[in-house]
């Protein structure tokens, strides 16, 4: 591991400041149903279509802990290398909002369920490790929504008592780019898991940023401000930019920075402060009388160990020593899952005479500007990895050149056609005989004689008017590598 | 055959089950009487009509192996009940008409009886009285403008007054067990954990419980039977072998071992309830029980730590009465101010005073010295009851510190009538069971309880020394109807 070297630091005269940001995530649990009742969970459903009388918190009604929410975060807590707690216990966070129908959310306070984990971040200078600090389970709340009508804030209760992990980091992060390789990293490993599905559009991955600053290489902790519930990474980017240079200022200025929580607002690029330290809630935490504490044997969670797959870091090493990659490839391919499952099955297609160095370039090189032109995901990438082996295959075995194999895959994206076929229907099988490439250099030669001429003086750099004519009068089937060793004869 | 509204359930089951009564003449005979007896303002919510029509059905297609076949029962207005609104004694509440059962309730339609209608209650069983129902005060049939206790006073009422032949009441800290003992009826509060506490309105979670309320013991024990079941749905629910308490009820009680804690004996206790337990002592021992002192050395603190625990769960369960979903509601500026409106407007006095004494205790910077102490106390309690335990089967003290009360008496010292609990409050914190059963009258003729508080899911043993205990006392209400005119 490198040393934790990072610069991102912000100069005022004759003065270099450090920030420190520490993140509380928000996950949403990937689960059918909710954490405390049996309501569906599903994206985008009409308003008040996934509610029980539970989460509507009718009088009577009582919450029961949904046993599959439970495994997934102990399994998230298990990809965080965290210390997964046997006993944890549900607490209420009380406060009123028309969005919050007990007026108090359940929430783990005191005993969460999983505690200290890490995470390793892969940054240009190295390696670096963040501290998890805990990771608990929590209610989501509904929304509120008041602009549709004039007079009235209407209520959508679909998402009341959703799932949710909350995981918060030690304050180790130390620059925006570390905060955007952190949620990048937390989100792989819970899609690795199947535990979260990291959509930020979709409001599945939210992030409270606490943002301070202190002088470089001081060992105390600034004054820090909460940005509370930012959904994306570059807006998180954004207000950390922004916050940062806001407590420098006034540092520089003689003030003092109070703790307080802001939003930031994305039109405006700034953050504004919500509330201060003194209006903060009193949220009266205390245990959910209606629920027992939570217990787990270490049979149970010895059992959901047995089921975690290989996670980005193995994946990664394993990429390495099995296929050759260099670090910087195989952390692009095992980032996402999805991108290190496409790759895994081009592999496993191609058989065994396979060229693994193609088939990374090919990935990251074409598919990743085809499916990043296209907007797409690599999961529904028009060119299927079975496709995509035939024509890598196709180039290793000299049948095409790496020039047609471009031409091929442009024609491949509409319909998901088989290279094999392009390649035969169109006549684009590379000329490899060495006859016919003779024949064809023959005439070359004898069109341009002068020029053959004035090679064979020493003017060498003719060479490639050869290689280029020849090229050209076979539309580009000729195999280079024969063409070229015909030319030196002949000449 | 006697009048059908002066039988105990047992004779009523065994006449509709011999055919000497359809369901529709007891239904209708009970109905009759709760209709004269409109003064003692036992119910909010009255369901004749179509308690008559369910009265029709089971006499046309009857199942006499149900353990209430045909009878017809009032139930406390803390159980939710589908289709028939539910109040919990709250104006906020007034207008609620719930989709869903309780499972409690659920349990006793499955079992063959039939809802008359929804009993009177203190505002969301917060207090000793019925006097702070939305729904006005409750008679005690006992005596003109005598309080019947609560929180179950309409309960009690009811069952005293023969508006119902039984009843489910909710005991948090002796809201059965204290207007039972007001009115000369019996009434068990369960384990913790026995019967279900889904679809009832929530006052203080971890130590809510419902219970039967009966003439006698031996009612209350077949009522039981029908109610204690275990359920999923509510997560405090306790999977444990549950007994025909009926079935198994013996009056042979010798050889028991029944602890007299001394701490009960409190200062300025009246002599007649002193005489009383020492009464039910000795009727104790006439039943073949040993009688051993013991002591519950933390007593003093339960009332303190009660009304700790009891506002603190209370301040947050009430917080979902806010007028954005369903119940009463205020118009208001703003959502705050909406908040403030509907929440002044639609709760009593006595719960806004709970809400906010349970804010208070669990407010950042007092937590530690109120609620979290209140916690610690609650275990020493627990494990003053478990100590005794290791010496005695159960233990023997007055169900209250005096006979009831006027209306009006206590209703401005808060304090004072707190102070009704005492002997009842532990056990709720302990999660104990315990019954108060009819041992005596005071000077005035009131009726006094005795309470027997046994071991944890042990209540068929507190049944059958409650059961042996009632034979030699052979209590006799004095009822005289005088709210008939």
């Amino acid at each position: 591991m490198s040393k934790n070297k990072s610069d991102y630091l912000i100069n005022r005269k004759d003065n270099q400041y450090e920030v420190v940001i520490g993140l509380e995530v928000h996950a949403q649990v990937t689960s059918e149903s909710k954490l405390f009742s049996t309501s569906a969970t599903k994206f985008g459903a009409e308003p008040n279509t996934q509610v029980s009388l539970v989460d509507a918190a009718f009088p009577g009604m009582l919450p029961v802990i949904n046993e599959f929410c439970v495994k997934q975060a102990i399994k998230t807590g298990i990809g965080l290398n965290a210390k997964i707690n046997k006993r944890s216990v549900f607490d209420r966070k009380n406060y009123f909002y028309a969005d919050l129908p007990q007026g108090y959310q359940i929430s783990q306070f005191k005993d969460p369920i999983v505690g200290e984990g890490k995470v390793i971040l892969d940054m240009p200078e190295g390696q670096k490790e963040v501290g998890i600090e805990r990771l608990h389970l929590e209610q989501d709340a509904g929304k509120s929504i008041h602009d549709l009508d004039p007079q009235n804030t209407f209520v959508d209760l679909n998402r009341s008592g959703v799932a949710l992990m909350e995981i918060v980091s030690k304050p180790d992060l130390r620059s925006p780019d570390e905060v955007s390789a952190y949620i990048k990293k937390l989100r792989s490993i819970m899609r690795y898991l199947g535990t979260c599905d990291g959509n930020m559009q979709e409001g599945s991955l939210r992030a409270d940023v606490n943002v301070s600053v202190r002088l470089k290489d001081s060992k105390d902790l600034g004054t820090r401000c909460e940005i509370k519930n930012v959904n994306s990474i570059k807006f998180m980017q954004m207000a950390i930019e922004y916050e940062a240079n806001r407590q420098v200022d006034l540092i520089e200025e003689g003030k003092s920075i109070d703790q307080e929580t802001r939003l930031f607002d994305t039109k405006k690029n700034e953050t504004r402060s919500m509330r201060s330290k003194e209006d903060a809630h009193d949220y009266r935490y205390f245990p959910d009388p209606d629920l027992l504490p939570l217990e787990v044997s270490d049979e149970f969670i010895n059992e959901l160990k047995t089921k975690i797959p290989e996670l980005p870091d193995e994946k990664k090493k394993r990429f390495i020593d099995e296929f050759k990659l260099s670090p910087y490839e195989a952390t692009i391919l095992v980032s996402d899952i999805d991108t290190a499952k496409y790759f895994e099955d081009v592999v496993t297609k191609m058989g065994k005479n396979k060229d693994i160095k193609l088939a990374v370039n090919w990935i990251t090189g074409e598919l990743f500007a085809l499916l990043n032109n296209k907007n797409l995901e690599i999961s529904k990438s028009p060119i299927s990895a079975k496709n995509l082996a035939i024509l890598i295959n196709l180039i290793k075995n000299g049948t095409i050149s790496g020039k047609i194999a471009k031409t091929v895959f442009e024609l491949m994206i509409d319909g998901d056609k088989d290279p094999q076929k392009i390649v035969e229907e169109k006549g684009l099988k590379q000329q490899s005989d060495p006859k016919a490439l003779e024949a064809l250099i023959d005439k070359i030669i004898n069109d341009n004689r002068e020029k053959a001429i004035e090679y064979k003086q020493g003017k060498e750099k003719l060479f490639g008017f050869f290689v280029g004519q020849a090229m050209k009068v076979s539309g580009g089937k000729a195999n280079p590598q024969l063409i070229n060793e015909i030319l030196k004869k002949k000449l | 055959m006697s009048e059908i509204t002066k039988q105990s359930l047992s004779e009523l089951v065994k006449n509709i089950k011999d055919k000497k009564l359809s369901s529709e003449e007891v239904t209708q005979a009970f109905i009759n009487r709760s209709e004269k007896s409109k003064e003692l303002n036992a119910y909010i919510t009255e369901d004749y009509s179509s308690a008559l029509e369910k009265a029709k059905k089971f006499d046309q297609r009857p199942n006499f192996d149900l353990k209430l076949p045909g009878i017809p029962m009032a139930v406390k207005d803390l159980f939710c009940t589908k289709d028939i609104r539910t109040t919990a004694g709250s104006k906020i509440l007034d207008n609620f008409v719930p989709t869903y059962e309780s499972t409690v309730t659920q349990n006793i339609w499955d079992s063959g009886a039939i809802l008359l209608g929804k009993l009177n209650c203190d505002e969301f069983a917060m207090g000793s009285s019925n006097e702070t129902s939305f729904f006005g005060n409750v008679q005690n049939p006992i005596d003109k403008n005598l309080v019947p206790g609560g929180s179950s006073g309409g309960s009690a009422s009811a069952v005293a007054g023969q508006l119902t032949p039984i009843t489910i009441g909710t005991d948090t800290g002796g809201s059965i067990r204290q207007p039972a003992s007001f009115t000369g009826t019996v009434g068990l509060k369960p384990t913790y954990g026995s019967c279900s506490r889904y679809g009832i309105v929530a006052f203080a979670s971890s130590l809510d419980q419902a219970g039967p309320m009966a003439q006698n013991v031996k009612d209350c024990a077949l009522l039981q039977e029908v109610i204690s079941t275990y359920d999923p749905k509510d997560s405090t629910s306790i999977d444990f072998k549950r007994n025909e308490y009926s079935k198994e009820l013996t009056n042979n009680i010798k050889g028991k071992k029944i602890g007299i804690p001394k701490e009960y004996r409190v200062e300025g206790m009246p002599k007649e309830i002193e005489e009383l337990w020492q009464k039910g002592i000795q009727y104790a021992k006439d039943c073949g029980a040993e009688i051993i002192d013991i002591s519950l050395p933390h007593t003093s603190y339960a009332l303190p730590t009660y009304y700790i625990v009891a506002p603190a769960e209370a301040s947050s369960n009430l917080a979902r009465y806010d007028g954005v979903k369903y119940g009463f509601r205020a118009k208001g500026e703003n959502l705050i101010d909406m908040y403030e409106k509907t929440r002044s407007e639609g709760f009593g006095a006595e719960v806004q005073r709970r809400i906010m004494i349970g804010t208070y205790v669990l407010s950042s910077g007092y937590y530690d010295a109120y609620y979290l102490k209140a916690q610690k106390v609650r275990k020493l309690i627990k494990d003053d009851f478990d100590e005794a335990y290791k010496k005695v089967d159960a233990i023997l003290t007055p169900s209250t510190p005096s006979s009831a009360f006027k209306i009006g008496e206590k209703k401005d010292d808060p304090v004072s009538m707190y102070l009704n609990d005492i002997f009842t409050v532990p056990v709720n914190l302990a999660g104990l069971p315990g019954i108060s059963i009819p041992a005596g009258h005071d000077v005035k003729g009131y009726p006094l309880g005795l309470q027997i508080i046994g071991k944890a899911f042990d209540e068929q043993n507190i049944l059958n020394i409650a059961y042996a205990m009632e034979e030699k006392i052979n209590f006799k209400n004095k009822i005289t109807d005088w709210w008939i005119k």
